[in-house]
């Protein structure tokens, strides 16, 4: 049986004493998606990022694809792509090079080629050869999932990336998430906007003070039951800091 | 490595910007300090050394400063960090890169400092070449490591220098011995014990620095 995309254990991030995550279990198998909501300060971010192995849990543990990724590992690196609020894309650069540059980091086989055809998939062809500085967020925004795709990840970790977006950016990011959906990667998605989230993945998960209080498939009849649950959640109070 | 250090020197190309501050200070620091002492004094000969290593450590704070600023902007480094290369090759890249700004930079600084300074032209100072070279790589190697602990405090411009000059001390001791009796007429075999020390520190702190790059940059 093929290790699941994402298997978390008890998992749990402080941050100077306040925890973020409290106890996370959570399992996502190959080629699935799921869309994570919750109020802010949740913990979404937080799991994404140790996930992308950019955090390192405080207890607990978390697997990618059955790689232990608690410790950094460039195996896990190489098979994510991470979409994050920051684009991680160097402004006095432009899309073209940001991207080329990413690429032979990832080590992909015939880099012109490949950030060509992302620059396509994503709509930049006119923005190419601008320095990301002069780009408008949307157009950042784009650059940046080309980033997240260019090595073509067999799990992708959004974080809210329908932030910034207009129409016509959003539908292209649908069709781009689907591509890849369809190639068979896996797809974590936090968002705000319901419709959104569960346009893109039939499976919903809500965080709320940094536990997962809700896990589940959202069909039709499940629908009610989500909804009262988010909204419930959404109305509590923000926790205060330890 | 090759990928991030060529990004790096994009950047510069495209910026200027450490580079400028580089040799702006470089120059200004010079400039000051040879007002100091009399030109036909002695001891302005005898200080040129002294004055070398602070312009040298002055305008290389600045520099490795702002080569870490960059990968601040829409967190970079994070999306460097994304990567599948060993993070050990991350800071190496930064090491050699803020060592090609420095020795650029001193392409430019070098010579106005012998011009300031009334130095006779002479092998002695081609004999300066491995000293400073040695020196700016222990700095650079002591100098990147701090930079991405630093880069994200507050007090970034304040913390590096707070962190790194007490660090380099030893690169100062052994760089200003070692430049003073190499401009007084020795020979490189005659200051052996002032290279082996630059040799050792920068051996130590590019290993160090290797290995704990990860936990440094670490959240």
């Amino acid at each position: 049986m093929a290790a699941a995309a994402i298997e978390t254990r008890g998992l749990t991030r402080n941050f100077g004493g306040v925890p973020a995550l409290r106890g996370v279990d959570f399992t996502l198998a190959p080629g699935e998606a799921v869309a994570l909501f919750g109020p802010n300060g949740a913990g979404k971010s937080t799991l994404l990022r140790l996930c992308a192995t950019l955090l390192r849990p405080s207890s607990g543990s978390v697997k990618i694809f059955g790689a232990d990724g608690g410790s950094g590992n460039p195996q896990v690196r190489r098979r994510t792509g991470f979409l994050s609020h920051q684009s991680f894309l160097y402004p006095d650069l432009t899309p073209m090079e940001n991207l080329s540059f990413y690429a032979r980091m990832f080590g992909v086989a015939d880099p012109p080629h490949r950030v060509h055809d992302v620059i396509e998939q994503v709509g930049l062809v006119g923005w190419a050869n601008r320095p990301v500085r002069t780009l408008s967020r949307g157009l950042e925004q784009r650059c940046a999932l080309a980033r997240a795709l260019l090595h073509e990840p067999d799990l992708l970790l959004l974080d809210e990336p329908f932030t910034g977006l207009d129409v016509n950016a959003s539908a292209i990011l649908r069709a781009v998430l689907d591509t890849a959906h369809r190639r068979g990667a896996a797809l974590v998605m936090t968002t705000h906007d319901v419709a959104q989230g569960l346009a893109s993945c039939r499976r919903a998960v809500i965080l709320a003070r940094g536990k997962l209080v809700w896990d589940g498939a959202v069909a039709s009849e499940a629908r009610d039951e989500f909804e009262r649950r988010l909204l419930a959640v959404m109305q509590q109070p923000p926790r205060a800091a330890a | 490595m090759l990928a991030l250090l060529w990004k790096d020197l994009q950047i510069e190309f495209r910026t200027k910007e450490t580079l400028a501050s580089l040799l702006m200070l470089g120059l200004l620091t010079l400039l000051i300090l040879s007002f100091a002492f009399d030109p036909m004094s002695e001891l302005r000969g005898e200080a040129a050394p002294a004055v070398l290593w602070v312009a040298l450590i002055f305008a290389g704070v600045l520099g490795i400063n702002r080569s870490f600023l960059t990968e601040r902007e829409n967190e970079c480094l994070q999306g460097v960090l994304l990567c599948p290369v060993d993070r050990g090759s991350i800071y190496l890249a930064k090491v050699v890169g803020n060592v090609i700004f420095m020795v650029t930079a001193q392409l430019i600084v070098g010579p106005i400092f012998v011009f300031f300074f009334n130095l006779p032209l002479s092998w002695a100072l081609a004999r300066l070449i491995p000293i400073v070279l040695l020196g700016l790589i222990g700095f650079a190697a002591v100098g990147s490591l701090f930079a991405a602990i630093s880069v994200r405090t507050r007090a970034r411009e304040v913390m590096l220098p707070l962190l790194l000059l007490p660090m380099v001390v030893p690169v100062l001791i052994g760089g200003v011995k070692a430049s003073a009796r190499v401009l007084a007429g020795k020979a490189l075999g005659d200051v052996s014990q002032w290279l082996n020390l630059l040799l050792g520190f920068d051996a130590l702190f590019l290993v160090v620095g290797w290995l704990v790059f990860e936990y440094a940059v670490e959240e």
